[in-house]
């Protein structure tokens, strides 16, 4: 009895958790229950969320990548000079962010792989050298439509409104203009992922690589090829966030996304406790996600003060592991 | 036994329902080489571990130099002298510091030295004990750039810098050539000569016939023979360490049909003679020779994973030279590789998922994976090989020993194969499972031929219709398992025609 007590709180206990706080913020802060509050939480995940569905899949075969917040403020920049400096249309500018984010996916596989550094330590070189390139295009300045260049030209090129379109857009559900379009972009990635990792032969190769990467190998198994493509996949979706981060600012702001690697880590680790997965998983890390937004949002409606977020977050993610590895190796301790 | 360094009686050590050691009589004299051996899990480590005081012992008694000895930890052992050199070495060194700093490692450790570290000092007295030794590499270098060898001896070196009483050296030779095993046994018998009592733990035959005063032999955890009398009998040592019963079980000799594998010319390195090994269409061979001997090689060369010195191998007349164990899978050479734990299973996933990893590709549509059919194929395996399980669904850490290993070899019986490789497939298996797993490979053998590698002439004498042992990285004999001869099958494994010769090792 104890046992299957045990078993069904590792695999419900956090989304129940989930529930009893969307019950408890309905009750307690009016407002919070809507449709307009939940586009506005769903608004504030969608780009944390999308990177989280990246480094899933670098998590997914033993990895991590912490490059992807230096990657989507890179895609930030890259498609403001693409578009303000450079005046390339809307398809060019996307096009480059997303070369981008694969070419840096590549070579953090590559010096992985190849070179044999360490996963952390790898990505984190690589999150430095993207937070230094990204600024000395534009002599560490922001971009912005008019911005004085530095041999004293105006830039003259703005971003297209179809670019903006991706960051602002919503559409109609229940009411008129409701759902933005990053949130469609993030549900649409959080299905192929889930998809990709759950249902797809590739994707359990990968999770074998993450358990038994020597066991996986011995059965035929392309292991390094994998690997590059998961950091591929990782740089990719980290450069979908920012072409939708720049697409909501309208500039090229050196100063944004600054939490986007810790937010979007914590959602991925909070989502080993969903289902009692104790790995990583694509609807973990949306529920993850969701679950952080979820609790802001209505700590914000509440009147708590914006600057006890970071500890509600770290708190979340400190629960949630305790709830992945104290409680899923009790149960594993149990069934022998 | 009263002039002993070291006497060891009725020593006993289990974990949990495990007994490990069953009462273990052992005495190490002064000035003389005692070898232990063993096959796998006969409980040598477990014994040296004792002894060097990692584990305590739950019965029995040790007396060192006349009084009983029973370390609280390594470093009470080391105290009171009794030095151990483990087989991975660089667990007795600092790869990051210079030679000198290794060898005096242990006068850092003691109390009241004073906080500064006086390098000049430092390197005169490490110099002294490199001299004693006859080590000669530059003490300023860095020990990570120094050969497997030179870290061997400075290991060695550290351990005799307090003067032990009796020195323990585990598989020492495991990762040395032939020029630095030289080395280390002249060391060695320089120790022998200062009046060490030491234990030596081996498989090579070449190193047991330099260096042996004294063969012990253990099997399932008690003492199996003690052989002390010049000249030692080397074949019996091993008969001893094997111990061929008879089996029950009775084979049907096939002979096999058209030539499948064909290996000419083979070396497995540049120095080891070559290979010539045919297999045959529907015949089981066992390769068979003690660790140490080139069969796992053998097998990571078949398999992929390695290339050969030279030589070359094909299959039904094509040549044959895999890339990677993709290349070879997908040529049709499938292989069940030895140590399950740390080469096949994946422990997060479930029998069906462990079971077809391999034929992914084959049971998905698109990419998408066809849960049905590998549910199906994953039922059909478990029935043909008597699995115990609940479900496919099962995770494959619920499962025992012998069950997880028939997943392991039913993951490639699913798919047709033209050379089926199995390294060690009853590794940690008990018998029933064994004979299942036997039964089902002699069963499926038409079609393919099967090669197995073992360590136990028991198993092979089960599943076999011919069986091949290697020597030295070369094929040493070769024996039909009909009416076998078994005086003749022990003395090739323990490579005697080879040595009775005049050099012991080939160089």
């Amino acid at each position: 009895m104890n046992d299957r007590l045990l078993d069904f709180a590792i695999r419900y206990g956090f989304l129940i958790l989930l529930a009893g706080m969307v019950v408890y913020f309905s009750l307690a802060a009016p407002g919070f229950f809507g449709p307009l509050s939940a586009a506005f939480v769903l608004q504030s995940v969608a780009i944390t969320g999308i990177l989280a569905l990246g480094v899933t899949c670098t998590l997914v075969v033993g990895g991590f990548d912490l490059s992807i917040g230096a990657v989507a403020t890179s895609a930030l920049m890259l498609s403001a000079y693409s578009m303000v400096i450079l005046e390339h249309p809307t398809l060019v500018a996307v096009l480059l962010c997303l070369a981008m984010g694969a070419f840096v996916g590549l070579v953090n596989g590559l010096l992985i792989v190849k070179f044999r550094v360490p996963d952390l330590l790898a990505t984190l070189g690589m999150m430095f050298l993207l937070i230094g390139l990204q600024r000395i295009p534009t002599q560490g300045n922001s971009i912005a439509t008019g911005m004085m260049l530095s041999d004293g030209r105006v830039a003259e090129g703005t971003f297209s409104a179809a670019f903006l379109w991706l960051g602002r857009h919503r559409f109609d559900l229940v009411i008129d203009r409701l759902l933005p379009m990053p949130v469609v972009i993030f549900v649409s990635i959080a299905v192929l992922v889930w998809l990709f990792l759950g249902f797809t032969r590739h994707g359990r190769l990968m999770y074998a690589i993450g358990s038994n990467a020597r066991a996986a190998a011995l059965v035929g198994t392309p292991v390094n090829r994998y690997k590059i493509a998961a950091y591929m996949i990782s740089g990719v979706t980290a450069s979908i966030g920012g072409i939708l981060l720049a697409a909501r600012l309208g500039r090229g702001d050196i100063a944004s996304g600054n939490n986007l690697l810790l937010d979007s880590v914590a959602a991925a680790l909070i989502g080993f406790a969903v289902l009692g997965a104790a790995r990583p998983n694509a609807f973990g890390t949306a529920i993850g996600a969701l679950f952080v937004g979820i609790l802001l949002q209505g700590m914000t409606m509440m009147n708590a003060p914006y600057y006890t977020q970071d500890f509600v977050k770290g708190a979340v993610l400190v629960a949630a592991l305790v709830f992945t590895f104290y409680l899923s190796s009790r149960r594993s301790g149990a069934g022998h | 036994m009263a002039g002993d360094a070291l006497t060891i009686t009725g020593l006993q050590k289990s974990f949990g329902r495990n007994h490990v050691l069953r009462g273990i009589d052992l005495g190490l004299a002064p000035g003389s080489v005692t070898v232990l051996m063993g096959a796998n899990g006969a409980g040598k480590s477990t014994l040296v571990k004792v002894i060097c005081g990692h584990h305590a012992a739950d019965g029995g008694q040790m007396v060192l130099a006349g009084r009983p000895f029973a370390p609280e930890d390594a470093a009470d052992a080391i105290a009171r002298g009794v030095v151990t050199v483990h087989q991975s070495i660089d667990d007795g060194v600092i790869p990051d510091l210079d030679v000198a700093n290794n060898l005096m490692l242990d006068r850092l450790v003691e109390r009241g030295r004073g906080l500064f570290v006086r390098g000049r000092a430092m390197r005169a007295e490490a110099a002294k004990i490199a001299a004693a030794m006859g080590i000669e590499v530059n003490l300023r270098a860095r020990v990570s750039d120094l050969s497997v060898a030179d870290r061997q001896m400075i290991a060695i070196a550290r351990a005799m810098a307090r003067a032990p009483k009796v020195l323990i050296l585990d598989e020492p030779t495991s990762s040395l050539s032939a020029t630095e095993a030289d080395r280390l046994f002249a060391l060695i018998d320089r120790l022998r000569a200062q009046g060490v009592a030491i234990l030596y733990i081996s498989h090579r035959m070449s190193d047991i016939r330099r260096l042996a005063d004294t063969i012990v032999v253990m099997r399932d955890g008690a003492v199996s023979g003690v052989f002390d009398t010049a000249p030692l009998d080397y074949e019996a040592a091993v008969t001893a360490m094997l111990g061929h019963r008879m089996t029950e079980v009775d084979v049907d000799v096939q002979h096999g049909a058209a030539p499948v594998l064909d290996l000419s010319g083979l070396r497995l390195h540049p120095e080891a003679a070559p290979i010539e090994l045919q297999a045959r269409d529907g015949e089981v061979v066992a390769i068979v020779g003690l660790l140490g001997s080139g069969k796992s090689r053998l097998a990571e060369i078949l398999f992929g994973m390695a290339r050969p010195a030279a030589g070359s191998m094909a299959i039904h007349g094509q040549a044959y030279a895999p890339r990677s164990v993709g290349d070879a899978v997908a040529k049709g050479v499938f292989m069940s590789p030895k140590d399950r734990g740390t080469n096949a299973v994946i422990p997060a996933f479930d029998i069906a998922d462990n079971m077809t990893l391999p034929f992914l590709k084959g049971l998905s549509t698109g990419s998408f994976l066809n849960a049905g059919r590998q549910r199906a194929e994953t039922r059909s395996m478990i029935d043909r090989l008597g699995i115990v399980c609940q479900s496919p669904h099962d995770g494959i850490g619920t499962l025992s020993g012998g069950n997880q290993q028939k997943v392991m070899i039913a993951r490639w019986l699913l798919e047709p194969c033209r050379v089926l490789l199995l390294d060690e497939p009853f590794q940690g298996v008990d018998i029933g499972a064994r004979r299942d797993i036997g039964r089902h490979i002699r069963a499926t053998a038409p079609g393919r031929a099967t090669l197995v590698f073992l360590a136990e002439i028991d198993e092979a004498l089960e599943i076999a219709d011919r069986i091949v042992v290697m020597s030295e990285g070369a094929v040493a004999g070769e024996h039909i398992n009909r009416n076998i001869d078994l005086a003749a099958l022990v003395a090739d494994i323990s490579g005697s025609a080879a040595a009775s010769g005049t050099t012991d090792r080939p160089t």
